[in-house]
């Protein structure tokens, strides 16, 4: 593996050689283990750690709850009971999964704006940029077909409204989404499919998390100054960087053990407080529950959905240019899946030379407002679509736009980044001052 | 090297081995549950006791029911039954294939005589103490259910290998290498039994 | 910066999670209840009072078909009180009648009837599918310390029927209540802009409770305001029978976490102590 020169792993006893002739598997895990990480790393770079954990916690405890779950309309809200009242330790289990995957989306969304502020998503980082971003597609659509899976009136109705979406794409729209369902409507046929795919897709986000891992092993990490890890030799290398075990391992570690703290309280209790009490409600195909509502994590995104009305003029354009094959329906859909493209292309978005937002005195500001756009959007996403959230929507999402195709793009133009530290090394010791003075007396470590 | 040294160590040790054996605990705390759940569930184990109402069980006739997924034999005997059961005894013992009672509500090292294998009589009940007899329908071979009033025993008969158990459910004749097994039994009043 | 928006964030969840509430106007009262907070547990008394009211009153138009029975042991009966409870209750057991399926005696282990002839909903989870709190500012985060409020909505909703206004026609279908919003409303009622003039709306359910509906053995207070918080502690319980041991297992699960996070804190601490030269 290319990357930051560091000592590798030497098979000393003849079984040691033995195994490593054959399989290097020790070597590999010692190289990714001890891997030089940049020692100016500050707390935002703990999520890592955090969604590795969170991730496991999920498969986990979700190939625990299959062993009691029933995938069938009949059953499906019963069988959740039973785990709730019968199962052994179940409704603990039960709450710790469905909370787990609130916990991974803080995480996730944690992660994704620590890459936004620090420059990580610019070279020589895009690749983990774009599989980060695989990632969190994947998230989405695990987390959605879980939500799914006790069919109280929210899976039902969510699953509905989400795979409308698809069929709103113009011509094949309807064909698509009754592919999707298995049916004219959300079923059994659904429910079974949406059971198997929520069991395989957190083994494709495993393998995508592995490459993820490898990408930015090749790279490096980025750090909080952007600056590159000095590669010219392994001495000045090791003057940039600790080992990541057991430097990392422990902070992170501590780190998560806090936020797993506050986690298990949030569990213990007030478990239903992120989920929708009309979700105790089993599903009716009869009746829609009078505010319909996708789990936090979603909404941002359905914000913008709902943003673009057919009474918005970039809507009107796009449907006259394209002589209606584009309406307000599916340039919503449109739009939704461009916040989401438009952050992947990020990498090459951002024209700034300079890495991390510490240095760049315009960006940060840009950057802050695009924080408090996201939370905004949040908060849109979950009022009625009416006034005045509905124009609140749209200058939230017109932002989000803006900030990734024009704001990102002139930055780099217009700015005067502040003077960077020339190394890591530099950077560290100006946080941790060497003691000079009293080399002579402190033992060498 | 200094004792200060020396100390300090000492207490760098005793913080990761505090660490380490902290992390083992929370660890093994956090697999428990997991293994746990696997164990039957509260619907499962409720059914491990059962309540049988025998008060339609007329003399010489059998109830089956089903209890931990098996068939139960309950026999209301005639006094016919427990007469004839009574001369098995006697030409039996001494000679059995299994001379255990196999009576879970018994010492395990009892033997099968007629009065061990069957259950005491409800309190205040006018019937002779041998009248009921209740077993799991499991033939001790290989798991059949026997037929009931048949064999060369007059008991039951396993028609997947030819096992002949007789009034007392003992094996006389064929590969079955035990008598038929006694479940736990009480009774709640003169016309219920509890199974488990 | 990141401190204050990951602080920011959390509010924005919470308003989002919280801001369910709106459409509903009515005032939900918070009751003081046992097993409220971080240490509250049930009380097996006002759980076998409320039982009693549900068995005698509510029953008759709504089932439980989510709890079982023998569940009701955690309410400190014994077998056998169990099982006579349970008899009361015919159940279908489709193995009877050489599979053709018949009615039977309940036992323990069956489930509590569903009952469908009076079109009124199950209780077993009424009280996690109605949430009574949003606050403070639609945060939510109160519900750690008062729960998500479904036994308030429910003991408000059957202490919130009242007369009539009258604003409303005489014939109109249903019973008034003030705290339940999802009925009906007559449009006699509504002001110049649409909006209600009175609280709450018309619902189908009569009046079930008005005080003295049942008597307890030990001569505890059966007024309306007693009634309505003991069946709705029940529900309660029905709907999340395993509160308590969530929150054992919430407190263990904290109180080792919080214990590794000091060790890994003083471990961490001193690792790095000599890389940043404070050995």
């Amino acid at each position: 593996m290319a990357g930051i020169p560091h000592d590798h792993y030497e098979p000393k006893t003849g079984i040691e050689k033995w195994t490593h002739s054959r399989l290097p598997i020790v070597g590999l895990l010692y190289d990714t283990i001890m891997i030089p990480t940049p020692k100016n790393l500050n707390w935002m770079w703990i999520w890592g750690i955090v969604l590795t954990f969170c991730l496991a916690l999920q498969i986990i405890t979700g190939i625990v709850l299959v062993m009691h779950y029933t995938p069938h309309v009949d059953l499906a809200f019963a069988s959740i009971e039973h785990i709730m009242r019968n199962v052994n330790g179940g409704h603990f289990i039960r709450y710790l999964h469905m909370n787990g995957a609130s916990l991974f989306f803080v995480a996730v969304y944690l992660h994704i704006f620590r890459g936004l502020y620090y420059g990580s998503y610019k070279a020589p980082r895009e690749i983990t940029w774009i599989i980060g971003m695989l990632i969190y597609l994947c998230m989405m659509g695990t987390a959605f077909m879980g939500y799914v899976l006790p069919w109280g009136q929210m899976s039902f109705w969510g699953a509905t409204v989400i795979t409308g979406l698809f069929g709103a794409i113009p011509g094949i729209g309807e064909s698509i989404q009754t592919w999707l369902l298995g049916g004219p409507a959300v079923d059994n046929a659904t429910l079974n499919r949406f059971f198997s795919l929520h069991y395989l897709l957190p083994f494709v986000i495993a393998a995508l998390v592995a490459v993820h891992i490898w990408a930015f092993h090749t790279t490096g990490n980025n750090n909080p100054t952007g600056v590159e890890v000095r590669r010219g030799s392994k001495a000045e290398a090791e003057k940039d960087t600790v080992p990541f075990w057991p430097y990392y391992v422990i902070k992170d570690l501590f780190a998560l053990v806090l936020i797993l703290a506050i986690f298990f309280a949030i569990v213990g209790f007030m478990p239903n407080y992120l989920g929708h009490p009309d979700n105790y409600i089993e599903a009716n195909p009869l009746s829609t529950p009078a505010h319909i509502v996708p789990e936090w994590y979603f909404l941002p995104f359905y914000a913008i959905l709902r943003a673009f009305t057919s009474e918005v003029w970039v809507v009107q354009i796009a449907s006259f240019i394209t002589g209606g094959i584009i309406d307000a329906k599916f340039f919503g859909v449109l739009a939704m899946f461009g916040a989401i493209l438009v952050m992947a292309l990020a990498p090459w978005l951002d024209t700034s030379r300079v890495r991390s937002g510490k240095y760049r005195p315009m960006f940060k500001w840009w950057f802050g407002l695009l924080c408090i756009d996201f939370m905004a959007l949040m908060w849109l996403g979950a009022m009625p679509a009416e006034e005045p959230y509905a124009s609140f929507s749209l200058i939230a999402s017109a932002y989000w736009f803006a900030y990734f195709l024009v704001i990102l793009p002139l930055l780099g133009v217009f700015e005067k980044p502040l003077p960077r530290p020339a190394t890591i090394e530099e950077d560290f010791d100006a946080h941790y001052p060497p003691k000079t003075h009293a080399a002579g007396t402190t033992p060498a470590e | 090297m200094s004792h200060a040294d020396d100390h300090d160590a000492t207490r760098r040790d005793f913080l990761y081995y505090a660490a380490a054996g902290a992390g083992a605990v929370t660890t093994g705390a956090a697999v428990w549950p997991l293994v746990n759940q696997m164990n039957p569930s509260a619907d499962v184990r409720a059914m491990s006791t059962i309540r049988v109402d025998v008060s339609g069980v007329a003399p010489g006739t059998q109830l089956t029911v089903k209890w931990l997924g098996k068939p139960v034999f309950i026999r209301h005997r005639t006094a016919e039954e427990v007469e004839k059961a009574k001369l098995q005894d006697e030409e039996a013992m001494g000679d059995l294939v299994d001379p255990l009672a196999r009576n879970d509500n018994l010492d395990p090292s009892a033997l099968a005589v007629d009065a061990n294998r069957t259950m005491p009589s409800p309190e205040g009940s006018d019937e002779p103490a041998e009248t009921w007899l209740v077993q799991m329908g499991v033939c001790t071979h290989l798991g059949c259910v026997p037929l009931g009033d048949s064999g060369d025993f007059g008991g039951w008969f396993c028609p997947c290998h030819g096992s002949h158990y007789d009034m007392a459910g003992r094996i006389r004749k064929g590969p079955a290498p035990q008598n038929l097994h006694i479940p736990p039994t009480s009774w709640v009043d003169g016309t219920t039994i509890l199974l488990g | 910066m990141f401190k204050k928006l990951s602080l920011a964030a959390l509010t924005a969840i919470g308003l989002s999670t919280g801001a369910y509430a709106a459409g509903g106007e009515a005032h939900v009262e918070d009751y003081s209840f046992s097993f409220e907070g971080p240490f509250g547990s049930y009380d097996q008394m006002q759980l076998q009072r409320g039982l009693k009211i549900y068995t005698e009153v509510c029953s008759a138009c709504h089932g439980l078909q989510y709890v079982p029975i023998r569940d009701l042991s955690a309410l400190g009966y014994n077998e056998d009180e169990v099982f006579a409870y349970a008899s009361q209750f015919e159940v279908w057991d489709p193995e009877l009648n050489d599979g053709d399926g018949d009615f039977r005696t309940a036992l323990p282990t069956d489930q509590f009837p569903a009952v469908t002839s009076a079109n009124a909903p199950d209780l077993s989870l009424m009280a996690k599918k109605r949430a009574g709190f949003h606050g403070p500012y639609g945060l939510g985060i109160n519900q750690f310390f008062k729960g998500m409020g479904g036994a308030e909505y429910i003991a408000s909703l059957l202490h919130g029927y009242e007369e009539a206004p009258e604003c409303a026609p005489e014939d109109f279908p249903g019973n008034y209540n003030t705290v339940f919003t999802a009925g009906g409303y007559p449009p006699s009622c509504l002001n110049e802009e649409g909006h209600h003039t009175v609280p709450g709306s018309w619902i189908g359910m009569g009046q079930p409770l008005w005080g003295e509906d049942v008597e307890f053995d030990d001569g505890h207070s059966n007024s309306l305001e007693s009634e309505v918080e003991d069946v709705a502690a029940f529900l309660m319980w029905t709907a999340e029978p395993k509160m308590m041991q969530r929150k054992e297992a919430g407190f263990i699960g904290v109180f080792f976490l919080l214990l590794m996070s000091v060790l890994l804190y003083l471990v961490n601490k001193r690792i790095w102590a000599p890389i940043k030269r404070k050995g």
